[in-house]
């Protein structure tokens, strides 16, 4: 680890005043990769101002719509709370162990937007909109790249939106060493219809059309054989090549229908 | 039996001081006016080093020392050894190439140590080796087994041409051709028995001292074998003379074979801490780790069986090829070749048996011993082809395991492989373990589970080990560079407490706790009053360490010595103060009894006699304080039957072991729960490399399983609660009749996993390890 400044903020104002002051600076909430990533050595920021102290990135609060969750509530805080949505809490209750939960946070995990991240396909699966302090932005248009977002340079995200769904679930096959998704599909029947969204098996999370052109016509199980998923986008590594990645959306996808009822 | 004596499963002794945070391991150890080394490593795997320029590095904040290769030669200082010469095809014994302490001309793996920055801080350090500045000019490497010895393969070491270290060959392959020649049926089997990393839990570690004023070097290191280290860093590295240099392994948190060798950074701690007057300080984070601890297994293997019309096996033929890595390491090609070739009969009467073994270096880590080393290479290439002939013939696994079997009443039994095993009943292990795992009735599950569309397979293992390391004259013979006795002494303090110094070294085996409860059987003594002292040269005599499951087997039986020795002298001190003739004594349960009488005297108040010796017998010294040193007799040959089930779902290709039976024949349990404990720590080991563990390597030789990210170590939730039981049988050569426990999961478990697997999908044959994928691909292709 290269030395850095380490600076509390105290609003989400003076978080951001004080990245903008920085020379290279970057935020740090649950601090679960970017800590890995100093301890190696592998970045060299000249400030880290760290968002654990700012109320208004914390709580969870039910509305008659939905459901709207801080930046900074933790993977056990969403995990434990009978305000969200069970097929949230599932994504939630899935993601490492019990020390990452801890302290791993959801604007951590979609700011660094990890290909193999559960949470991504969650927001996609379920519509939801990214509200951070300069404005909001639909999950949609959110997830733009490997390690990418369409967050600006001093934007920080403040909470997450999930709209109410009539039908919602996860599957997750996860990697054997890394227990990250090696696909993780996330299937919703939301309030602007049918959605499905991919994780783990690609640069990014990202929707499924095939999926939801299928599953619209028959919410079943059985409507999604022979859905046609393209091979070539897939991820291909030591632990699962594309051919056996792209059979595997199909199969989590079933098995997320299935378990959403 | 004694109350907590041999066979009482008494919770263990050090696990106060391990659970409650009060372990002392070597990064534990911090001594005045520590100062922090870090390696400047190879990023390449193969290149040419131009030039190493160290001046900025010097000079950065912090920095006391840089070194390369060549301050440690100026010095004097030795490279690295390998203990083995071993006699291969032709005569020849295996070319070792030198390998310096940092290396100068090449690097040949990535990892390769060239410089260490030594500062004040480790920070420091970090940022001063990034000052290092490292011309290199890249080479072509070469990684893979099957092929660094082909012809155009990149070249390691001048002295190793086509990338060959040895080429050895056992048995008489024309009598085996003639078998294969003259077979009513044959079958073969092509495998790999893939690379692992042993990932002990704590990493290696050194701390380097010297005191100027007595001109001592101390070394506190993670090392199963302090006394090994001191003797190899000593006689051939010119570290310190013995005399004058003390290695402490304290506690250590794992070793699994990779803490036996010497390695660069221990010897730079050492020299360093001379060299500067100031301890120095190195700990291994896991990312070194796995670049830089010796590696395991890594076999390409062809092996055939052939056999007559009764599926008995009339021989076998096994080409090999074992990966060396980039330098060999202290046992080195021992492992393929001995420690692999002799176990090659397994429990079978296979009368003719041929191995050409071929070791090959690779821009890879080295390659050594690691738990079983050798035993699992030779068990899984032989009970996976066994299976396969099994299925050639249309014999049940089990039958024709039974058709093959040497028989209890054979034993001792000569192997056409050099072992003699001296002890086993086969068919008994066999038997329970089908039983226990309810072998007979697997068809109804099988048929269950395919109506929840599920594939189920069960595989049997029926293994051997060779344990208890080793009469000294026969390793000696076979190119083994030193003898594997073992030590003990036993101290009997004035008060009545016992200190028992053992040669062997705990590293999670339990030895301060089932050791003492050798000597509360010996000798009558409560066993919280016997200490077991290990791991610090200057305390106790010599001792040659942990490995191969020898410190039961050799160490405990020169503990028992040494209490024996204890009794013979207390005879005499009792016989006096009894007023007794010596013949007339008896001992038991702690107490020196003349026969026919009730006059007795505690082994307590014997020891206070002996260190007041007011009223003594003539002749005899005072104090009681016995050495023995133990040479065993042959090998120990742990065996068993093991019985895998698994469920595959096809869809995904995820696998679940649902039952797995272990029925192991140690002999005497010394303590059962600390036994129990090794069975399931060596299950989850074989069962890792069945299903998870794989080191690889790209084509360019960067290490693609780097961390625990992409390297896949069991977990609690890959395994199943384990039914372990025991077939014990009665050895000839060990006076304790023990045989060792700690290998034997890591050796049957593999092969039991993979025939399970290939069971269910009704494939021949699938490598290791069997990944959802691999596994979802051979569902698939068999429909």
């Amino acid at each position: 680890m290269y030395n850095f400044n380490f600076q509390s903020a105290s609003s989400l104002d003076d978080a951001a005043a004080k990245l903008a002051a920085a020379e290279d600076g970057t935020v740090i909430a649950g601090g679960q990769t970017l800590l890995p990533v100093l301890k190696q050595r592998l970045a060299n920021p000249s400030d880290v101002v760290d968002l654990s102290g700012i109320a208004d990135l914390k709580g969870i609060s039910a509305s008659g719509d939905g459901v709207t969750i801080g930046a900074m509530a933790t993977h056990a805080e969403v995990a434990g709370s009978s305000d969200v949505p069970a097929a949230l809490r599932a994504v939630a209750e899935g993601i490492g162990d019990p020390q990452v939960r801890n302290r791993g946070t959801l604007g951590g995990s979609i700011a660094n937007n990890d290909p193999a991240a559960d949470y991504p396909a969650a927001l996609l699966g379920l519509g939801a909109t990214i509200t951070t302090n300069q404005r909001d932005i639909a999950a949609d248009d959110f997830f733009t790249g490997l390690f990418e977002t369409a967050l600006n340079d001093g934007e920080i995200i403040k909470s997450v939106t999930f709209p109410n769904a009539t039908k919602a679930a996860y599957a997750k096959f996860p990697n054997p060493a890394s227990r990250y998704a090696m696909v993780g599909v996330f299937v919703a029947q939301a309030a602007d219809g049918v959605r499905v969204a991919v994780t783990g098996a690609t640069e990014c999370a990202h929707r499924g059309p095939n999926l939801e052109a299928a599953l619209s016509a028959n919410w079943s199980a059985d409507a999604l054989d022979g859905v046609n998923i393209p091979v070539d986008r897939m991820n291909s590594d030591i632990h699962a090549g594309a051919e056996y990645r792209a059979h595997l959306v199909v199969v989590m996808a079933k098995r997320a229908v299935a378990a959403a009822g | 039996m004694a109350e907590n004596g041999i066979g009482a499963s008494l919770k263990r002794k050090e696990d106060n001081r391990f659970l409650t945070g009060k372990g002392n391991y070597t990064s534990d150890i911090n001594r005045p006016g520590q100062i922090h080394a870090y390696i400047v490593r190879s990023p390449h795997a193969h290149a040419t080093i131009n030039s190493v320029d160290i001046a900025a590095a010097k000079s950065a904040p912090g920095v006391i020392g840089v070194f390369v290769g060549q301050d440690l030669l100026d010095d004097a200082v030795g490279g690295l050894v390998c203990g083995a010469s071993v006699t291969g095809k032709g005569g020849e014994v295996n070319k070792t190439p030198p390998r310096n302490v940092l290396t100068m001309d090449k690097a040949r793996f990535v990892g390769d140590p060239i410089a260490v920055v030594i500062a004040e801080t480790l920070a420091q350090a970090k940022d001063g080796a990034e000052l290092v500045a490292i011309d290199y000019s890249e080479l072509p490497a070469t990684v893979s087994t099957a092929t660094s010895d082909a012809d155009g393969a990149p070249q390691l070491h001048e002295e190793c041409p086509n990338n060959v270290a040895l080429d050895w060959e056992l048995g008489d392959k024309d009598v085996v051709d003639a078998a294969f020649a003259a077979a009513h049926k044959t079958a073969e089997v092509e495998l790999v028995n893939n690379r692992m990393v042993t990932n002990a839990m704590e990493p290696r570690a050194a701390v380097g001292e010297y005191n100027s004023g007595t001109d001592e070097t101390t070394l506190y290191l993670t090392s199963q074998n302090p006394h090994v280290h001191r003797l190899v860093m000593s006689a051939f590295m010119n570290i310190a003379p013995e005399h004058k240099f003390r290695v402490v392994a304290p506690d250590v948190g794992g070793g699994f074979g990779s803490k036996i060798f010497t390695y660069n950074e221990e010897a730079i701690c050492a020299w360093a801490a001379k060299r500067i007057n100031r301890p120095v300080k190195w700990t291994s984070d896991r990312s070194e780790g796995f670049m830089s601890d010796a590696h395991g297994r890594d076999h390409v293997t062809k092996a055939e069986m052939a056999m007559d019309a009764d599926g008995k096996f009339t021989a076998m033929r096994v080409t090999s090829k074992g990966n060396m890595g980039a330098y060999l390491q202290l046992f080195s090609v021992s492992i393929p070749t001995l420690f692999h070739g002799f176990l090659l009969a397994g429990q079978y009467t296979t009368p003719a048996i041929y191995l050409d073994m071929r070791c090959v270096m690779t821009n890879t880590a080295p390659v050594d011993a690691a738990r079983g080393a050798g035993r699992p290479e030779a068990t899984y290439l032989l009970e996976r082809l066994v299976d396969v002939s099994a299925a050639e013939m249309g014999l049940d696994p089990a039958e024709i395991r039974r058709r093959n079997f040497i028989k209890a009443d054979q034993m001792p039994y000569q192997t056409p492989v050099v072992q003699c095993y001296d002890s086993g009943d086969y068919h008994a292990s066999l038997d329970k373990a089908l039983a226990n795992a309810d072998y007979d009735s697997f068809a109804a599950r099988q048929a269950e589970a395919k109506g929840r569309g599920k594939l189920r397979g069960i595989g049997l293992s029926s293994y051997i080990e060779a344990c208890g390391v080793a009469p000294s004259a026969a390793v000696g013979s076979l190119g083994v560079g030193v003898g594997l006795w073992e030590s003990a002494q036993v101290r009997f303090n004035p008060t009545g407490g016992v200190t028992v110094f053992t040669g062997t070294h705990s590293h999670g085996q339990g030895h301060e706790t089932a050791f003492a409860q050798l000597v509360t059987e010996r000798l009558g003594v409560p066993v919280e009053q016997v200490e077991v002292v290990h791991g610090d040269t200057d305390k106790g005599q010599f001792g040659m360490g942990t490995y191969g499951s020898r410190s039961l087997p050799v160490g405990g039986v020169a503990i028992a010595n040494a209490c024996d020795k204890i009794i013979a002298k207390g005879k005499k001190i009792a016989a006096h103060t009894l007023e007794a003739s010596e013949d007339d004594i008896e001992f038991g349960d702690g107490n020196f009894t003349v026969a026919g009488t009730d006059k007795t005297m505690n082994i307590a108040e014997v020891a206070f006699t002996a260190y007041v010796p007011h009223n003594y017998p003539e002749g005899v010294e005072p104090g009681l304080d016995e050495i023995a040193f133990f040479d065993p007799l042959n090998f120990s040959f742990p065996a068993g039957a093991h019985v895998c089930e698994v469920e595959i779902d096809p869809d995904t290709g995820n696998l679940e072991i649902v039952k797995y039976t272990a029925v192991d024949d140690f002999g005497v349990l010394v303590n059962p729960m600390i036994v129990e404990g090794q069975v399931h720590g060596g299950l989850a080991h074989g069962i890792g490399q069945a299903l998870l563990e794989n080191c690889v390597y790209g084509d360019d030789g960067q290490l693609v399983t780097g961390s625990f990210q992409d390297y896949c170590m069991p977990r609690a939730d890959n395994l199943p609660s384990f039914d372990v039981d025991y077939a014990p049988t009665v050895p000839l050569h060990n006076p304790l009749g023990v045989k060792g426990c700690g290998e034997a999961g890591a050796i049957a478990a593999p092969p039991a996993v993979i025939n399970a697997i290939v069971n269910a999908l009704g494939i021949k044959h699938l490598d290791m390890p069997a990944t959802p994928e691999k596994v979802w691909r051979a569902a698939q292709a068999a429909g």
